[in-house]
């Protein structure tokens, strides 16, 4: 499918609007309140991390269906300092800004599939997809949203 | 988008809104801080039920929050965080430690109506 959303991600307002965009975007493929909520938090850490550490970068979100299995795929990119160590930047707690340290490993645990690509100067990758649970399974809906 | 803050007796009540950015949330904990001396409240509800997501920096923030509000004198209450937000926080790893949380807004506040009946120790 090519019908990509690329968004420019450099203050904390592109943040909401990257997450609130990723779950509007999952919401048309069907995915329950739940699932949508992981979502949108894993995509608030990744696009949180480019303003961060590389200041400006991309979110682009895109549905895919290989195989007959729909999902969403999320990839948020950036040209900045890039990870030395990704094995210590993955660990829970690990953090060089004195934060919580639990951006990366917690969007690892809300996402299904996670990768992440980093070159010191030249910047990082995190590649991450949701599959569409086969009998969506729906936590109890807010009225809110 | 400010977080409208209500004064109702000695309780500060926050309703965040849907779409919360970093720079609201700062805004919030530093108007927070100083309400709470200009007002002379002893209690704080941060009411949560509209927010879509509770990630690393707002635990993190709400959380310092507390911890100044409490050296201030204030206790602080977040109420009304969605079973999927909850569940969310969870997956990621995120916890509140010793804030005081509770269902809703009546449940909030009749938590530190109690506290104050017993009128001892502090919510935290
Ligand atoms: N896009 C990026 N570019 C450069 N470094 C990054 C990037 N994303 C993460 N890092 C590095 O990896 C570390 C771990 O990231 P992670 O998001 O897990 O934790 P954190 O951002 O430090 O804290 P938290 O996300 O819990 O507030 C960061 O401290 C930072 O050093
Ligand atoms: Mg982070």
């Amino acid at each position: 499918m090519s019908d990509d959303l690329r968004l420019p991600i450099k203050s904390d307002a592109d943040v909401v609007t990257a997450r609130q965009q990723g779950r509007e975007l999952a919401a048309r493929l069907g995915f329950g309140e739940c699932e949508l909520t992981l979502i949108a938090t894993a995509i608030s850490e990744v696009a949180r991390n480019i303003v961060e550490y590389a200041g400006r970068g991309e979110v682009v979100l895109s549905l895919t269906d290989v195989n007959n299995s729909p999902g969403i795929i999320v990839v948020a990119r950036d040209e900045g300092p890039g990870i030395p160590n990704l094995e210590l930047a993955l660990r829970d707690g690990y953090s060089t800004h004195g934060s919580l340290g639990l951006g990366l490993p917690g969007a690892r645990r809300l996402m299904d599939e996670f990768e992440i690509v980093s070159e010191v100067g030249k910047g990082t990758t995190v590649t991450m997809k949701k599959w569409l649970p086969r009998h969506t399974m729906r936590f109890p809906l807010s009225p809110r949203r | 988008m400010q977080v409208p803050i209500l004064k109702q007796g000695d309780y500060l009540i926050a309703s965040v809104q849907a779409v919360l950015t970093d720079t609201d949330l700062l805004e919030l904990r530093d108007r927070l801080t100083e309400q709470v001396g200009t007002y002379r409240a002893r209690a704080v509800i941060i009411d949560l039920t509209v927010l879509d997501v509770m990630d690393s920096f707002a635990t993190r923030t709400l959380r310092a929050l507390a911890q100044s509000l409490r050296l201030r004198g204030a206790a602080t209450v977040i109420v009304g965080i969605q079973p999927d937000v909850a569940f969310a926080m969870t997956q990621l790893g995120l916890q509140l430690g010793s804030v005081a949380t509770a269902l809703d807004l009546e449940e909030g506040l009749e938590l530190l109506r109690r506290q104050e009946r017993r009128g001892g120790s502090h919510v935290r």
